[in-house]
């Protein structure tokens, strides 16, 4: 551990420690908290003028002619203000239920430059600064090592990419399902064989076969979701084939276990032309993914809050080739039973010239920082000043904006 | 302890081969060093001002887009675009290609595992698209020319190029009172003085200040990089007058190159740096809790030859610590999947022609399940060192799949595992693999065992 790092987390224990109910000298085998949070990164940076379209706005249709918006372009009203794109049309169910919202308006710290790369892990570290050396750890990192003796099942990065946000010195697990692992029960026996006399391979092994194992026990489960999912209506359009669905069906397994925390990605959102069409598949593929995670997470849905969080916006003018570029302020989406949905969150800046970020760019009124903060004190009890300053530092996190049921 | 061939391919080399010897002696292994760098030239990979498409190939072709836009020639402009993102894409992969080919078939592995571990302690991620298929062209420049050479050579190298500088910000970093900052917003950048100093030189317990963090980014003011010139020095960006960086005073006279690199000459001889490489290296190649006192003798020997690298892999493989038949350290994924691949005798030309598919499917998403997700570590510290960072759940479960999996998608005749496990593990294997590859089920199975053992995974 560095030093830098080491005096960062002694700070955030000392500021816990004394304010936590959570300090506890033993492992434990589960989280002293019972809901259930799963961040979704949303790479690419995600258009949330076209997600949640504000066409009451009367500034939108002018800066986008061709993106069609508003009822014209398919979307369907949700408040009179805002309206939802029509690739979204599976999650309107959800939103009818209180299971589905967003934030309008927010972004990270992150300012002018504008690239993917600083965006997404200025968003993963939680951090306000770009200085690309200090990111050496992500914020639902920070979160556990506020809670000590977590076992690392207890959060879950999944996927194949590499997932800052679960990074750092707290124990995490990973899992992708490319690491599906079929051996034959010889193979098994043959590797506990070579491995017996070393206890790291042998340890490693052995549990990297009964995660594997238990997935496969879940195939029991995994045919009663698939019941399930006959039955709901909501399911008929999910493509149940698709990699970023067996994610989701991992993460829900997960979580209806040990696992509290679950974070993983979804690509594609780097929309500059053609926007329409582009934005389809990356739209379906997260619609398929929140749906499949509510029908796998059963009643433990109720508990659960999805934070579905992308690296900036997109300016609010169209481009030459019917697409947008790199922005500013956007939208976070969330669902889950533990939240109150229905509502898009967030004060409107407006979309004339002069409200305008830099002449082109929604501007952020609020740091979407602080509504994930907000989120984990309602779910998981975390004081304030831990979210302040070893979660967050130097964020401010100002009036419950209500995300929390 | 005495030498021994088989510990010298598989922990200072790339593993054993059907069709390459292992080295006959440390002087053997030396001397190899010394010379030329064979595989290099058999197998090319482009430097970085040689490599194409360029940043500065990308910068026309985005400024011609630019220029188009709004009229009819605007598709034909981004589609020249496209057509360079693609070429990279195919570069990158060439690249990568070329790596696995030389580690799987040099003569001079301690060269290729030294040439990783620098990359490794010089980490750079490209921070755009474009520049990916420039990682290795960037390690081919700056890094590997100096793998046996003086370390200061290899740190001038690094912080003159263009991947570093703009990885780590210096391209964002102008002396506060400099003509740039006075003219336009801007200010100084700590990032790479930072670096250099915590990771790269002294380390994170060296003797160094906040104070020289700040005298040093002042003075490598004026390093910077763009698309069409690469790595320069531009004067009007560095901060006028002179810097006291451990107490050693630089410039005030003109700004130039020369008081950056004498900076960082002196820094690369600073007992702390000595020491802090000689630690590194020997935790790397024998293990987590190196003697102090060999330590202490590659530092001093470090310091006695003005900074020589090679002197301190001499006194390295002097020591007995280097040939305990213990092996305490294990194979990172890329070492796993290529020595794997050289203990398999994959045949060079398959490994150059493999199609993006093939690279994907038997190196990198492998590679990513292991934990190892290609060129893309979180940050400028580089791969953890600790084995238990390496083999987790996941990461074995993908060891294993690989193992099983991925040898017969590349050879069409498998070698008997009984002969194998002699292929892959050397003259004395343990009686447990051997027992194991002549118990399996099927031929496939038995390979993988012998690759997903214990012994095959330590080094």
């Amino acid at each position: 551990m560095d030093r830098r790092r080491f005096l960062m987390s002694g700070a955030a224990l000392g500021c816990s420690a004394a304010a936590s109910p959570f300090i506890t000298p033993v492992a434990m085998a589960a989280a002293p908290w019972d809901t259930r949070l799963v961040v979704i990164i949303l790479r690419g940076a995600m258009d949330g003028l076209d997600v949640i379209q504000p066409y009451g706005d009367g500034a939108l249709a002018g800066l986008r002619p061709t993106l069609l918006t508003g009822e014209a372009g398919g979307a369907t009203d949700l408040d009179g203000f805002y309206a939802l794109n029509a690739h979204f049309a599976q999650l309107r169910p959800l939103w009818e239920a209180g299971e589905f919202g967003a934030v309008h308006a927010v972004s990270t710290p992150y300012r002018n430059r504008r690239s993917h790369f600083d965006g997404q892990d200025i968003l993963e570290a939680g951090l306000s600064g770009t200085t690309r050396g200090r990111l050496r750890d992500g914020w639902l990192n920070r979160m556990l090592q506020v809670v000590p003796g977590l076992e690392p099942e207890v959060a879950f990065a999944i996927g194949r990419e590499q997932m800052l946000v679960l990074s750092g010195d707290a124990p995490a697990s990973r899992w992708s399902p490319d690491a599906r692992l079929s051996i034959s029960p010889n193979a098994r026996a043959l590797l506990n064989v070579v491995h017996h006399d070393d206890p790291l391979f042998r340890d490693a092994s052995a549990d990297a076969i009964e995660i594997a194992e238990q997935i496969s026990l879940q195939a029991t489960l995994a045919e009663e979701t698939d019941a399930m999912m006959a039955e709901n209506p909501m399911m008929e359009n999910v493509q149940r084939n698709g990699e970023h669905v067996k994610i989701a069906e991992f993460a829900a397994s997960r979580l209806r276990a040990d696992t509290r925390i679950a974070s993983f990605s979804i690509n594609g959102w780097d929309t500059h032309s053609r926007q329409g069409n582009a934005l389809r598949r990356s739209a379906e593929r997260l619609s398929d993914t929140i749906l499949t995670l509510r029908a796998g997470l059963g009643p433990v849905w109720d508990k659960t809050a999805v934070l579905c969080m992308t690296e900036f916006g997109r300016t609010a003018r169209e481009n030459g080739s019917k697409g947008t570029d790199h922005g500013t302020g956007g939208a976070m989406l969330y669902a889950g039973g533990a939240l109150r949905g229905g509502q898009i969150i967030g004060d409107w800046p407006g979309l004339r010239d002069g409200d305008l970020y830099d002449g082109r760019d929604l501007l952020p009124t609020r740091d979407v920082r602080a509504h994930a903060a907000w989120v984990m004190r309602g779910l998981i009890g975390l004081d304030r000043s831990v979210l302040e300053q070893a979660i967050f530092p130097g964020l401010d996190l100002g009036s419950n904006p209500g995300l929390v049921l | 302890m005495p030498f021994d061939p088989t510990i010298a391919a598989i922990r200072f080399g790339m593993g054993l081969s059907p069709t390459i010897a292992p080295p006959a002696s440390v002087d053997d292994m030396l001397t190899r060093l010394a010379g030329s760098d064979e595989i290099g030239a058999a197998i090319p990979i482009p430097t970085f001002s040689t490599a194409r498409p360029s940043p500065e190939d990308f910068g026309i072709a985005t400024r011609a887009r630019n220029a188009a836009r709004g009229t009819d020639a605007e598709a034909a402009a981004e589609d020249v675009r496209d057509a360079l993102r693609a070429d990279a894409r195919e570069a990158a992969a060439k690249h990568i290609k070329a790596n696995i080919a030389r580690a799987v078939y040099t003569h001079d592995g301690f060269r290729e595992r030294l040439a990783l571990f620098w990359a490794d302690h010089f980490t750079v991620r490209s921070t755009a698209a474009i520049r990916r298929h420039l990682v290795l062209p960037y390690v081919e420049e700056a890094i590997r020319p100096h793998v046996a050479g003086r370390f200061a050579d290899m740190l001038v190298a690094v912080v003159g190029s263009p991947m570093m500088i703009f990885y780590l910000d210096q391209n964002r970093s102008m002396g506060p009172n400099s003509q740039s900052a006075l003219r336009r917003d801007g200010g100084l950048n700590e990032n790479l003085a930072r670096e250099v100093m915590e990771l790269h030189t002294l380390g994170v317990d060296g003797a160094y200040t906040q104070d020289d963090v700040r005298q040093f980014a002042e003075l490598l003011t004026g390093v910077t990089a763009n698309a069409e010139r690469g790595g320069y020095f531009q004067e009007n960006q560095a901060e006028p007058g002179s810097e006291t960086v451990l107490g050693v005073t630089y410039g005030g006279d003109e700004a130039s190159l020369d008081h950056v690199n004498a900076a960082l000459h002196d820094i690369a001889m600073h007992p702390d740096t000595a020491r802090h490489l000689a630690q590194k290296l020997a935790v790397h190649f024998i293990g987590p809790d190196p003697e102090n006192a060999l330590v202490a003798a590659m530092a001093t020997r470090y310091l006695a030859t003005d900074g020589a690298l090679f002197a301190m892999y001499d006194v390295l493989l002097a020591h007995e610590a280097a040939w305990s038949p213990v092996a305490k350290k294990v194979k990172q994924p890329f070492e796993f999947i290529v020595s794997s691949m050289r203990a398999l005798g994959i045949p060079r030309a398959e490994i150059l022609a493999a199609s993006e598919q093939q690279l994907r499917r038997w190196v990198l998403r492998p590679l990513g399940v292991m934990g190892q997700t290609w060129q893309n570590p979180v940050g400028p510290d580089g791969w953890p060192e600790d084995d238990e960072n390496w083999i987790t759940p996941q990461g074995m479960a993908g060891r294993i799949t690989w193992s099983m999996q991925a040898p017969q998608e590349m050879l069409e005749t498998l070698p008997d595992p009984r002969d194998f496990v002699y292929q892959a593990l050397g003259p004395n294997p343990p009686e447990p693999v051997i027992f194991a590859a002549s118990a399996a089920e099927t031929v496939e199975d038995g390979i993988g065992i012998v690759l997903a053992s214990a012994a095959f995974q330590r080094r």
